[in-house]
């Protein structure tokens, strides 16, 4: 095999891999894969942490490696802590995932801090409007916030800009 | 040497800081605040497990977080007072991360020029997540400082209470100064600025008053602490003390 079939094997083979706690969608989707080299026979994943005290990070690294071995390579995980990790990473394809899933992507960029008690607009995923009211600051996971939509009831979660 | 024990410093803050809210953990009064805290506290311990590897790294003594964290005694841990005072209620609660929030977030904003990549990468994220604490923290401080007699009343006991805890925030120990002037670490009291300003927005909504604070209660940096330390860490300590070397 080329060096190049190699290095796609290893990336479609890490990528595939699903966020333990949002499973709809991908980790190179969700833009925490940064890259896959080879080096030597080895190959080394780059992973950058949703949160900084994600409970998933550690079983994500995990999966990747053994997702890795499967494949056929040794696996090293690197954990890349900079550039932090922003939603907006988060692939077109991943958003769309999301929202057919039940979880509101997020809308924007990390907004600024002097804005700090400025509400976004959020879109309900089930009906499309944007009549909604936030729940809770945290919802079933640290990156996720609770909402309801005024239009149809129906309750969903919020995949926080950050 | 200097920068290790500013990074504990830090570390040691978070850390405290993170059990503390914890311990709100399936007590919160709605289901809500039960979800908040424990995520707040993640975000506060994660920071910290980053700061002690790193502290460990630079120390070059195979110190892991582990050990950092679990085998020094309350006459070791660095952390300002204010982060070690008690829940009380959500008043206390509130405003201690509040007050806590609003210096880190220009601090680590500040952090992102740090020479040190691994801080560098520290404070991109804890920014943003500090953000968040200043938000939610600055909503329940209006909302109680602004709410009934005696959500009222609780609030002035608080700022009455931690107000004497703030200036240490902004006091950098000849460790924190080493490393400021290495460019590791910004410069503690450039953020009593921005500190103000978030203060005083926030409290202009509440409806409360910053008090003249008669003296400034500080010590943490060279390990006196209150007794509630000792219980704290007694607790979170004791089962990696009875199983040395215990991983999970």
């Amino acid at each position: 095999m080329s060096a190049t079939a190699k290095q796609t094997r290893a990336w479609e083979a890490a990528a595939a891999v699903p966020d333990p706690e949002v499973p709809c969608v991908n980790v190179a989707e969700l833009g925490i894969l940064r890259w896959v080299r080879l080096e030597g026979g080895v190959a080394v994943a780059g992973v950058t942490p949703t949160y900084s005290g994600c409970p998933a990070t550690l079983a994500i690294e995990m999966s990747i490696e053994a997702a890795l071995r499967e494949a056929g390579f040794d696996a090293r995980i690197e954990r890349v802590l900079s550039p932090a990790w922003t939603t907006d990473w988060i692939t077109d394809e991943g958003r769309e995932k999301l929202r057919a899933y039940g979880i509101a992507p997020p809308e924007q960029a990390a907004g600024s801090v002097r804005a700090l008690f400025g509400e976004v607009s959020v879109t309900c995923p089930k009906c499309g409007s944007t009549d909604t009211e936030k729940l809770s600051e945290f919802g079933s996971t640290a990156c996720k916030a609770h909402y309801r939509c005024r239009a149809c009831a129906e309750p969903f979660d919020y995949f926080k800009c950050i | 040497m200097a920068v290790y024990n500013a990074l504990l410093e830090l570390a040691d803050d978070h850390l405290v800081l993170g059990h503390r809210i914890s311990e709100w953990c399936g007590h919160a009064p709605m289901l809500e605040e039960d979800l908040a805290m424990p995520n707040m506290a993640l975000d506060l311990i994660g920071t910290s497990r980053t700061l002690y590897e790193r502290a460990g790294q630079l120390e070059g003594k195979g110190q892991s977080e582990d050990d950092l964290a679990y085998l020094r005694g309350e006459r070791d841990y660095r952390n300002c007072l204010l982060v070690e005072r008690p829940n009380e209620d959500f008043a206390h609660t509130m405003l201690r991360q509040l007050y806590f929030a609003a210096f880190m977030h220009p601090y680590w904003v500040a952090a992102q020029q740090s020479s040190d990549e691994v801080v560098q990468g520290v404070a991109g994220k804890a920014q943003k997540e500090m953000a968040y604490h200043i938000r939610h923290a600055g909503e329940w401080v209006i909302r109680l400082g602004d709410g009934t007699e005696e959500s009222a009343a609780r609030m002035r006991d608080a700022v009455e209470a931690l107000s004497i805890y703030v200036d240490e925030l902004f006091d950098s120990s000849l460790a924190a100064q080493e490393a400021e002037a290495a460019g590791v670490l910004p410069s503690r009291a450039d953020m009593r600025a921005e500190w103000d300003k978030t203060i005083a927005q926030v409290f202009d909504e509440a409806l409360l008053a910053f008090p003249e604070v008669p003296f400034a209660q500080s010590g943490g940096r060279e390990g006196l602490h209150d007794e509630g330390l000792g219980h704290m860490l007694a607790e979170m300590q004791s089962v990696y003390r009875a199983h040395p070397g215990a991983r999970w």
